[in-house]
């Protein structure tokens, strides 16, 4: 899947260093203590319907309605669990400013996919398999980006590909209820509402299904966790 | 002497918590008795959520006045998330409602702990309000205003407001109590938690025993006129028999008391099961197991301890 244009560009390599050794302690408290804290505030109740929790590699996919999204449903999962997990989240954001670009690859460890600059040989499918390699799973938000009106947008087709690239890997679906209240768009200060992440039963890729298909049955598997 | 009424009112409580709970583990272990086993069931969580209560109090009563304001702020807190949760705000409340949580809510309850009543009773009612509607205002979103803004008002005054005079009990001065320290107040505060909670369940057993008409059937299915005269009558009579723990009241006072705590106590629960109708849930939330949520445990509580409070001021001050 390499082509010969990424050993050109080593840009993404220190990432895939730090995720191999593994996050200092100090990291590892930032991110224990920040994921305690996004529970506090988000009062995150956490439901598994017809699924389990579990180390075997997953993409987890969930509507996109806040910032605080990934942390959120990353604070959800059990330790063990966390500590396999990668969230993907969008580059112009995250590698703004000192901070924030800290917290997104030393603390969370996060996959940072340039969402204005997507050209074939680096398409972010192959970026995002290539950093998980057989054993991490991943946070991904297939909408893009988040809805302003707080309905699911149409599904992008990253998840299908990732699917068609790696069909043995579980995908499971995650509804986020709530958290556009806690902090919506263009808010910067949260407002600590109860929120409500769900978690379903694990879904693959269909033999011979078409992307349309499969985007929109994987949207409906969110949904249906809305109840 | 009035230590020995505090030993007495605690050894009273935990026996009859104990009792009761031996009974329900007994229930739950012979499911012959012909009694219905989601009633056992619910009689069992109930009682747990009374362990926990009682244990969480029983600490912030022992480290002191401070730690039993901050406990209720907390609880203040909580029920207000749950509140605001369940009632659809817009984006134009974001910013009104971030300042309601963060600074109206926390410094309220500095005001009760400093036991500056003179603030403490207008401050939200009045300057939260006043800022709530000019926030909003502000925010540039007018549609359904009114609404809105009363929404959020009523969800403060209920949970932070309203269950702020519990603690505030502590800081009443009472008249030929001084030599004790604060253990009169404590006592009077656990008096009112223990008559809201008593006046429940009477309402329970006396809807279920007697209840016909129904108060309003469109808002509660279980709330009955009987229910709530049997509860204000047994109340008015525990309390009586309870006056010796509150230390203001004569037996006639301590019963009336009771009989008004009993009657605020199903107005406060026929309100929230109101709110809880419109917006289609049961429970306000699941921290304490079988005990839905903080809202749901301590609605009764929030319209009950003002009055109480005023009461006990009078009955204090005469």
């Amino acid at each position: 899947m390499l082509s010969p244009a990424d050993t050109l560009k080593p840009a993404p390599q220190p990432q895939a260093g730090t995720a191999a050794e593994g996050p200092s302690p100090f990291c590892r408290a930032a991110g224990l203590s920040l994921a305690a804290l996004a529970r506090l505030l988000s009062g995150a109740s956490v439901r598994w319907v017809a699924s389990q929790p579990d180390t075997c590699q997953r993409v987890y996919f969930a509507n996109h309605t806040s910032h605080l999204d990934a942390i959120v449903i990353w604070s959800s999962l059990p330790q063990a669990v966390r500590e396999l997990t990668r969230p993907v989240a969008a580059k112009d954001y995250w590698s703004r400013g000192i901070v924030r670009r800290w917290l997104a690859q030393e603390v969370f460890n996060a996959i940072l996919i340039d969402r204005t600059d997507i050209k074939v040989h680096q398409s972010p499918v192959d970026l995002m398999l290539r950093e998980v390699g057989t054993t991490k799973s991943l946070i991904v938000f297939p909408e893009g980006g988040r809805s302003v009106t707080g309905e699911i947008g149409e599904f992008k087709s990253g998840l299908y590909y990732l699917a068609k690239k790696r069909p043995e890997i579980e995908l499971v679906p995650v509804h986020i209820d709530n958290l556009n209240r806690v902090l919506p768009r263009g808010e910067f200060l949260p407002v600590p509402l109860l929120s409500c992440i769900s978690f379903g039963p694990p879904l693959w890729l269909e033999r011979g299904e078409a992307k349309v298909d499969f985007l929109e049955r994987a949207r409906r598997a969110v949904l249906a966790l809305k109840e | 002497m009035n230590d020995l009424r505090t030993i007495a009112l605690i050894a009273g409580v935990l026996t009859l918590l104990t009792a009761a709970t031996a009974v329900g583990q007994f229930l739950k272990r012979h499911p012959d008795r012909g009694l219905d086993p989601a009633a056992v069931n619910t009689f069992n969580l109930r009682l747990r959520g009374w362990w926990i209560m009682c244990t969480v109090l029983a600490a912030a009563f022992w480290l002191g006045t401070t730690a039993t304001v901050v406990l209720f702020g907390l609880v203040s807190f909580w029920a207000l998330r749950e509140f605001i949760t369940l009632t659809p705000t817009r984006k134009g409340d974001h910013r009104a409602l971030f300042w309601v949580f963060f600074l109206f809510t926390p410094l309220h309850y500095v005001l009760v702990g400093l036991n500056r009543y003179d603030i403490f009773s207008v401050f939200l009612p009045v300057y939260a309000t006043l800022f709530i509607l000019a926030r909003v205002a502000f925010a540039g979103d007018y549609k359904r205003f009114l609404e809105r803004t009363a929404k959020i008002q009523a969800g403060l005054v209920v949970c932070v407001y309203c269950l702020s005079f519990a603690p505030a009990l502590l800081q009443i001065p009472i008249a030929g109590a001084a030599a004790e320290g604060r253990g009169a107040n404590f006592r009077l505060l656990f008096f009112l938690i223990l008559l809201v909670q008593f006046a429940d369940c009477m309402q329970y057993v006396w809807s279920r025993m007697l209840g016909r008409r129904l108060v309003a059937p469109t808002v509660s299915s279980n709330r009955t006129w009987e229910g709530l005269l049997g509860s204000a009558t047994s109340t008015a009579l525990l309390a009586a028999v309870l006056w010796w723990a509150a230390p203001p009241f004569e037996p006639w006072q301590a019963a009336l008391a009771g009989f008004v705590i009993a009657i605020m106590g199903f107005a406060g629960g026929m309100t929230m099961s109101a709110i809880k109708r419109d917006r289609g849930v049961k429970d306000y939330g699941t921290l304490v197991v079988g005990h839905g949520g903080v809202l749901d445990r301590i609605d009764s509580m929030c319209f009950a301890a003002p009055v109480f409070y005023h009461i006990t001021q009078l009955v204090a001050g005469a």
